[in-house]
């Protein structure tokens, strides 16, 4: 039997005391909850929730970005640890899911945040622990922008070299490329209109 | 000069066969079409189906899939063009000799489909190379690109090789190759191809916009 989630945020903070920032809840059907972790203390954390051989979270399946340009959303279920964090602009995080193969428990999430969206994005890697992070990582770096500090190769995956912007960022502006819509609707509508002939 | 219908009729039931030098040619064209082996989604699932026994698009001899672009006639752009991947379908294109024919299977390649939001979708490859035949669907279904592939031999049984509407490969001011677009910091540079495609005017009711 796995430990539950607050059995392992207690145990985490145990080994590793600054680890830990937030229980985070979440309150839809899949009650899916996950931890928020200090990014400084994020390899350590995966190392530790994968070496301790009751936990034994020896498999990454999924590394995603969210974007969270206001923070305040980000955090209405959260549940700090210890004193409430300091507000702060937007951010970027990382979550990971972990599963215990030996196990058969997960995921269990993990969540790590940015300093802020523009230039404090760094975030280190955890591709030391979990190989299978790699190439994920290398699409939340082409994607969100998200930079892994000792990632092996952080080259970005979808998007061509030359590329310079973030397309999964919500503030992100994709090309106008609407000259020809015959069937414009909803948002192409609206994009196809500054093309519209001007009226006789 | 035309042929007088009713002497050739007459002739070809005496076994012989009067054609004109241009109505053999495109007869040879259009008979073996050889596409370019490429798929760049699901719709060359379907693409490969229309090959395989059941449809069998040798019936109408373009089944022979060249993994060369030297080798084929015929490209079928089955599936979405991403930006990323659209330099390469122009340059595969540009090598592919003379005739040559561009099939667009399916919604994306016609126009982005369903993922023409899409930051990273081109829509269309009809922006970048010249498309002949444009099958509509999603993906289109084997027939229909069997019904897209008699189409293009209707086209190119029709084509003329001579005179002032002649088509492209026959005319010496005609060009093969289309310009490479180069990935830029945002976009593609540049994003479509005006000789080839222009941005069609609209006209739209005011009442109903």
């Amino acid at each position: 039997m796995t430990p539950d989630l607050p059995t392992i945020l207690t145990r985490l903070q145990a080994t590793l005391p600054a680890a830990a920032v937030a229980h985070r809840r979440n309150p839809g059907p899949s009650g899916q909850d996950s931890l928020l972790v200090a990014p400084e203390h994020l390899v350590a954390a995966c190392r530790f929730l994968r070496d301790t051989p009751d936990l034994d979270f020896d498999l990454l399946t999924n590394v995603t970005g969210v974007d969270w340009p206001d923070p305040a959303k980000a955090d209405a279920v959260a549940v700090p640890v210890e004193e409430t964090p300091p507000p702060r602009g937007g951010f970027l995080e990382v979550v990971y899911q972990l599963f215990s193969t030996s196990r058969r428990a997960g995921p269990l999430v993990l969540r790590a945040r940015t300093e802020d969206r523009q230039t404090r994005v760094k975030i280190p890697s955890v591709v030391e622990v979990y190989r299978s992070a790699e190439f994920q990582e290398r699409e939340i770096y082409d994607l969100f922008g998200v930079v892994f500090t000792g990632h092996p190769d952080l080259r970005r995956i979808l998007m061509w070299d030359e590329f310079e912007d973030h397309p999964m960022r919500k503030d992100y502006v994709a090309p106008d490329d609407y000259e020809y819509e015959p069937t414009p609707h909803d948002a192409v509508l609206e994009k196809a209109k500054p093309h519209y002939p001007a009226a006789p | 000069m035309a042929i007088d219908q009713k002497l050739a009729d007459d002739l070809k039931s005496q076994g012989v066969h009067v054609t004109s030098f241009e109505g053999i040619i495109n007869w040879g064209r259009s008979s073996s079409l050889w596409p370019l082996q490429f798929g760049l989604a699901c719709c060359a699932i379907e693409m490969i189906a229309a090959t395989m026994a059941k449809y069998d698009m040798a019936r109408f001899g373009a089944e022979v899939f060249r993994p060369s672009p030297r080798q084929a006639d015929l490209m079928i752009v089955a599936g979405t063009v991403t930006k990323k991947m659209a330099p390469q379908v122009v340059r595969l294109y540009n090598q592919m000799a003379e005739p040559k024919y561009v099939i667009a299977m399916g919604a994306c390649a016609i126009s982005g489909g369903p993922f023409k939001d899409g930051y990273n979708v081109l829509k269309g490859v009809d922006r970048f190379i010249p498309v002949d035949i444009s099958i509509p669907g999603c993906p289109p279904r084997p027939e229909a690109l069997l019904h897209g592939l008699l189409a293009l031999r209707e086209k190119i049984s029709k084509e003329k090789l001579m005179g002032p509407h002649r088509a492209r490969h026959a005319d010496p001011k005609g060009t093969a190759e289309r310009p490479v677009p180069e990935f830029g910091a945002h976009d593609l540079e540049p994003t479509f191809n005006p000789d080839v495609w222009k941005p069609t005017a609209v006209v739209r009711d005011p009442n109903t916009q």
